[in-house]
């Protein structure tokens, strides 16, 4: 499964090994020094709601409540260690997987299945969460993520040396994303300006049927040294090692020491989406060999390990999946449409006349069916 | 059956093998599926591009068994970049290879915008006709089927607009299939829309007739000038209703309530964007003189708006009432649930047909 290539695990930083056990490393060991047991038992709580909302979701598309979704199923660790590593007054771009992420920033999970449901292009505030809005463009947001921390940098938001205050921002994408023309412009812009930017890649592996060997001739960190930004990779499925990397990156781009690039080395266990049938292109082989370097198991054996894993708490984590799932699934059974004239708003911020007059004549073709009594049309 | 064969096998002792039949029953996906296909097998320098095309078959498996049967060099799944994609493309067809590569959503065309309208379009006219970039891209195009953002687009007037592109979109599976074919025969660039609402519609379709064009003298031409041309799907003599790629399922469907009133309604399917047939359109207004068009892209600066300002133009005094246009509104394409008060309806296009007939 590993070999040469973007798939070699040659410079991978890793701090669990896959049964579990803490191994130690020179330069990275520094960085997970502040996880408590407390913290790591969060962590193992976070990735639990995360696959638990997860699996849900999915199921919830299953029986033809939701019109897509993307799971994020395996790669809990690189994205709760990620987010582990953020600060509230950083800034995050993420694609549109990264449902463990906007865990840790505070995003309501259930709220964002109204977009998957078909009801809204966003769910969330991104001020309120310095989380922006899942961008299904491939890519598009890395410039923008680019452009924001240059900004941040003019405001003296960067490198004060204030820990309160100085701030990066994160931009999460895949592997197939780095092929493109936007992601590769904005890793130049970014060593050009020394934007404040951790390019977080989630190497799963597939870009939907398309494997990394397909996308890239080397590992994709290995292209950022072409651009003059530092490339680090990293166990995606080891949530210490992820939550360390990106603290080092973090605190790298904070300071004012310019972009950083992570690839967090991970596997996508479902599909790209529920509309995707993996079958066709990989080997079940495949899939056992990553569900035994499952990112959650091997958290669990490490805490199980220190005897830091008790059973009230496991009791009580289970419980919160319960109650999220629920909660979940009856958010959405119970989300519907508006009027839809609301298809109107929000296209621009002052009154435009041909939105004006077609929201006018809209309204109006709309309550003609009302005035003549029927719901199926004129005829 | 032909009339000599049903004679032949009533005929004791006579011996009869039936000709394959060249009339199939297809989806449109299907069509387009056994169209490349032909194509390949007739054109060893056709070759399909694009992101999942490969083993996957596409993401609509309109590209399903072909990578299987011809190889990864006649199919071949490319890195996730669609102005990548778009450009190499033009590059092997400047080379000789008759590229037909997919974009797979409407809404992810952008990033190969630059390389449509400033290199794919204008190629031949920079190099005074030396150089030929016979690509056609394939685009799944439109909405109504509850897909996220991005994934519903009907962008073929921003296309529309570039001179050097033909831009077609097939409304019938046997559409579908000549005209994937004529266009990667034709010597010029095609934007191929695929109407993915209508990939699952099933039609017959005969197999037989653009082989026999294809194999024809000036094949090219008449391959190339038998896209850009309307059809007279439904005659009529009270209104025309002009439409394409998948609103013409919508027009038809009007045009039989309107019949159930005692109005009769001609529809054309355009097939052909650019160039537009106009001469089709314009022989059936100065007939009907009630024209309405029906697309499900934004009616502003659209399609629609330049039938109508070509009607207009060359019809004016056989019209009895304005060109209506039936589309969408000025807006982003809305969230899933709000598509079908986003798109024309057949209440809004009956609404513009009762306006019309009204003058």
């Amino acid at each position: 499964m590993t070999g040469q290539g973007p798939l070699s695990e040659e410079g991978l930083v890793r701090l669990l090994d896959r049964n579990g056990q803490r191994t130690a490393h020179p330069e990275y060991d520094a960085y997970a020094a502040d996880l408590t047991p407390e913290t790591l038992r969060s962590m193992w709580r976070d990735m639990m709601l995360t696959r638990a909302f997860d699996l849900e979701a999915t199921a919830l598309q299953r029986q033809g409540e939701l019109g897509l979704w993307v799971p994020s199923l395996g790669q809990e660790a690189a994205q709760i260690g990620s987010g582990y590593a953020l600060r509230p007054q950083d800034y995050v771009f993420p694609s549109y997987r990264e449902h463990g992420v906007a865990l840790t920033r505070g995003v309501d999970l259930p709220g964002i299945l109204g977009t998957f449901r078909g009801l809204e292009h966003s769910s969330w505030d991104p001020s309120a969460h310095n989380f922006h809005v899942y961008t299904l463009v491939i890519g598009a947001h890395s410039l923008h993520a680019v452009g924001y921390g240059v900004a941040m940098d003019r405001d003296g938001l960067v490198g004060t040396g204030d820990p309160a205050r100085d701030a990066g921002v994160i931009c999460y994408f895949g592997d197939g994303a780095t092929s493109q023309g936007d992601v590769n412009e904005a890793l130049n812009f970014a060593a050009v300006y020394r934007a404040p930017v951790v390019f977080f890649c989630q190497n799963n592996q597939f870009a939907i049927s398309v494997p990394t060997t397909k996308q890239t001739a080397v590992p994709v960190a290995q292209r950022a040294s072409g651009f003059g930004i530092p490339g680090i990779r990293v166990d995606g499925n080891d949530v210490i090692a992820s939550y360390a990397v990106t603290q080092w990156a973090m605190q790298q781009v904070r300071s004012g020491q310019g972009p950083v690039f992570v690839e967090a080395f991970t596997y996508r266990m479902g599909a790209h989406t529920t509309s995707d049938d993996p079958t066709r292109y990989r080997l079940s082989l495949e899939e056992d060999y990553w569900r035994e370097r499952d990112p959650i198991a091997r958290l669990e054996a490490y805490l199980e390990g220190l005897g830091e894993l008790p059973q009230d708490f496991r009791d009580q984590v289970a419980a919160e999946a319960k109650e999220l799932s629920t909660r979940t699934r009856e958010f959405v059974k119970n989300a519907h449409p508006l009027d839809p004239v609301v298809v109107f708003d929000n296209v621009y911020a002052e009154p435009h006349a041909l939105v004006d007059q077609e929201r006018e004549w809209f309204d109006r073709f709309q309550k003609s069916f009302v005035d003549q009594g029927t719901s199926g049309g004129h005829r | 059956m032909s009339e000599d064969l049903q004679t032949a096998s009533a005929t004791p002792g006579a011996s009869v093998v039936e000709p394959p039949s060249p009339t199939r029953t297809m989806t449109l996906a299907g069509a387009v599926n056994a169209g490349l296909r032909a194509a390949m097998e007739r054109d060893p320098k056709v070759v399909v591009m694009g992101e999942d095309v490969g083993p996957l078959g596409g993401v609509f498996r309109v590209t399903d068994g072909l990578h299987k049967d011809f190889g990864a060099d006649r199919v071949m799944d490319t890195p996730l970049a669609e102005s990548g994609i778009v450009g190499m493309a033009i590059g092997m067809a400047m080379a000789g290879y008759r590229p037909v590569p997919e974009i797979q959503f409407d809404g992810f065309i952008f990033p190969a915008y630059d390389q449509i309208t400033t290199s794919l379009a204008k190629i031949r006219y920079r190099t005074k006709g030396t150089v030929q970039v016979p690509v056609v891209i394939r685009v799944p195009f439109a909405g109504g089927i509850g897909a996220v953002e991005h994934h519903s687009e009907s962008p073929e007037a921003l296309f529309a607009h570039t001179a050097g592109l033909r831009i077609v979109s097939p409304a019938t599976p046997q559409d579908a299939y000549d005209m994937i074919q004529q266009a990667i025969a034709s010597p010029d660039p095609v934007l191929f829309f695929e109407p993915k609402a209508r990939y699952w519609d099933k039609g017959e379709v005969d197999t037989s007739r653009v082989a026999a064009e294809l194999a024809g003298p000036d094949a090219a031409s008449v391959a190339t000038a038998e896209i850009g041309r309307a059809r007279v799907a439904r005659q009529g003599s009270d209104v025309t209703i002009v439409a394409y790629g998948p609103t013409v399922r919508l027009a038809m469907q009007a045009a039989d309530v309107l019949h159930s009133e005692g109005a009769e309604a001609e529809v054309i399917d355009l097939r052909s964007i650019s160039p537009l047939d106009a001469d089709t359109v314009i022989a059936s207004a100065k007939k009907t003189g009630r024209v309405v068009v029906v697309h499900e892209a934004p009616t502003a600066f659209g399609t629609g708006a330049e039938l109508s300002a070509r009607v207009t133009e060359q019809a004016f005094y056989h019209l009895h009432a304005p060109v209506l246009r039936v589309g969408g509104f000025h807006t982003p394409y809305p969230p899933a649930k709000y598509e079908h008060d986003y798109l024309p309806t057949l209440d809004r296009v009956l609404d513009a047909v009762d306006k019309v007939l009204a003058h």
